[in-house]
């Protein structure tokens, strides 16, 4: 640690007021808020009690368990191409694994240079402490893309939704939106032939560096819910679902492994980041109106099988217990799980345009989280007043 | 001649162009710049018909202020929209049938223009006709101009032309082997929504100083 800690010693003289490289000043406080817990403490006047796990701790837990999700991905993105090829009995596992590592990693670059660039220039503009919200969406955002989505595209997305959605409301912590949701609607109605429909934009089919396989005539690959959206869709056969499991199957990068992403989940739950009322109302939500949609016999899906497929469980487990853009009250994160696991399974099985609807169930939660909030609030008040009265 | 371009003259006309813009100031007429805005031609036709309709309404009213009784003085004022709104549409028809096609409902609806029946209540009425002209083309002028700038983004983005015309090398698409793609969302409604969102934050952090 010493090193690192002289080596922000020695810089800091250049980005002080008046220093030669003064434009660098939220960069540098920015990396070195990263790797050391400041040791400011609050002003004298108030009563404020700072917990050392302060939001750029808890950041990198997120980050810590996205990382078997992201790491599967990788690997699923090498064997989708191996698939494709006809080449998988050939395939190596670290064959798979660093080709997909390759074609994620672009991705991950270019979300993170965009985006922390972006947050960068603005704290540095209006003189502000480096928010460090974008580490969790940058890693988020190349995980909800397919992985043949163009960089270019990606770009023009990440600074859509860093300035729109979250520099404008004020920053890290003000944002009403998740960005990287916005990112990947954005996305999602810009460019549809780029990021759903089209079978062909699951897998990547070129060789990258040498590595992985050109895959022979266009190789169609839909992913399990865009079959169901099909026409003459009976129900999946069992491999389907165990697949979708394990995450072999075509997808968004991180999204497949319902394995993957429970481990990040167990995490987050054991260290208390992620709230466990909002994921499990979630789940439940998405289970009971799935059950509700097959009885009424709308959609040969079975109930537990929505769980399992698209983006539900990263979803549930990433994205809607967010801790800025859900629900806060206690009682209101149960409504706002039910609601967004609702959603999502009604969007899947009654809009035909839409095999998925994780992403607009939890973007129209956001918006009305603070109202489900307000609600709980304000009844919690009128029963203390109503108790308060004397008869 | 001094008279007609006084200051008070010249300001009914230059405010709304700027300072007091019916979109990005006063907030009036979005619904129909969300509508028309999605290719600049139909933009700008459509900020025509406003400008013509604002400042003869304006004159008309003007010119009748003082025999309105005051009760009755919304439905006279409507009847005068009404009016000049259906010969409008009617040259439209004739002259640019396409656009008029384009536009389909949106110039019957110019009618309930906010921007309209605001500058006939809180100009027309007090003023006499010749700064309330002045004052009617400020204002469609304003209007129309906020309209070409959504419509010049939406149209350049959205379907890669400008006045129906290709800007964006063929070459570049997807479809001939080049990278590029329109952006879909640009074509929707929601989108012309941000972009005069994004028109007014910049236009209100370069007129800081007002406030």
């Amino acid at each position: 640690m010493n090193p690192i800690k002289k080596l922000f010693d020695n810089i800091h003289p250049y980005v002080e007021e008046g220093g030669k490289f003064h434009a660098f000043r939220s960069l540098v406080d920015g990396f070195e808020t990263f790797a050391f817990v400041p040791n400011t403490t609050s002003r004298v006047g108030s009563v404020n009690i700072h917990d050392a796990i302060d939001s750029k701790r808890i950041m990198s837990f997120v980050v810590i368990a996205l990382l078997p999700a992201l790491f599967f991905g990788m690997y699923n993105v090498g064997y989708q191409n191996a698939l494709a090829a006809g080449h998988l009995a050939d395939a190596t596992f670290w064959g798979m694994f660093w080709y997909g590592f390759l074609a994620v990693l672009p991705k991950i670059i270019v979300s993170y240079v965009v985006g922390l660039g972006i947050e960068f220039v603005v704290a540095q503009w209006k003189n502000e402490e480096i928010q460090e919200g974008f580490l969790v969406s940058g890693i988020i955002i190349p995980m909800i893309v397919p992985v043949t989505c163009p960089l270019w595209m990606l770009a023009i997305a990440v600074a859509f939704s860093v300035i729109l959605a979250k520099e404008i409301f004020g920053g890290t912590g003000m944002n009403i939106f998740n960005p990287a949701l916005i990112t990947r609607a954005f996305l999602f109605f810009s460019y549809p032939s780029a990021m759903t429909g089209d079978a062909t934009v699951w897998v990547s089919q070129d060789t990258i560096l040498g590595l992985g396989y050109k895959a022979t005539d266009a190789y169609t690959a839909a992913t399990p819910l865009g079959e169901a959206a099909q026409a003459g869709f009976t129900g999946f056969a069992p491999e389907t679902i165990e697949n979708a499991i394990t995450g072999l199957i075509p997808g968004c990068i991180g999204e497949t492994s319902v394995i993957a992403i429970a481990l990040g989940g167990l995490l987050l739950l054991w260290t208390g980041v992620a709230s466990w009322k909002t994921m499990l109302s979630v789940f439940v939500g998405g289970a009971c109106t799935g059950y509700l949609m097959q009885a009424l016999g709308l959609t040969h899906i079975l109930w537990y099988e929505h769980l399992v497929l698209g983006g539900f469980a990263f979803g549930a487990v990433f994205m809607a217990t967010d801790p800025v853009t859900s629900a806060r009250t206690e009682c209101g994160k149960y409504v706002y799980g039910l609601l967004i696991g609702f959603i999502a399974v009604l969007v899947r099985v009654l809009t035909p345009g839409y095999p998925e609807g994780m992403m607009l169930a939890i973007l129209l939660m956001n918006l009305f989280a603070s109202l489900i909030d307000y609600c709980f609030v304000q009844s919690n008040i009128n029963m203390r007043a109503k108790r308060a009265t004397i008869k | 001649m001094s008279k007609l371009f006084s200051d008070e003259n010249k300001a009914a006309f230059t405010g709304p162009l700027n300072v007091n813009n019916p979109i990005t100031v006063q907030v009036l007429g979005i619904c129909s710049a969300l509508a028309v805005t999605s290719q600049l031609k139909p933009a700008i036709v459509m900020g025509l018909s406003v400008t013509v309709i604002t400042a003869f309404s304006n004159v008309i009213i003007s010119l009748l202020r003082k025999t309105i009784p005051n009760r009755i003085r919304i439905i006279v004022q409507l009847v005068v929209v009404a009016a000049l709104v259906t010969i409008v549409s009617q040259l439209l028809k004739a002259y640019v049938y396409d656009v008029s096609v384009q536009l389909s409902v949106y110039v019957g609806l110019i009618i309930t223009n906010c921007i309209l029946m605001g500058r006939l209540e809180a100009f027309a009425m007090q003023n006499g006709p010749w700064p309330s002209f002045l004052d009617g083309i400020g204002n469609g002028l304003g209007y129309a101009a906020i309209l070409v700038i959504v419509g010049f983004v939406r149209e350049l983005f959205g379907f890669g032309t400008l006045f129906g015309y290709s800007v964006i090398p063929e070459s570049w698409y997807v479809s001939n082997g080049g990278w590029y793609q329109n952006n879909g969302m640009m074509v929707m409604p929601a989108m012309s929504l941000i972009i005069v969102g994004c028109v007014i934050w910049a236009h209100r952090s370069i007129n800081k100083e007002e406030k």
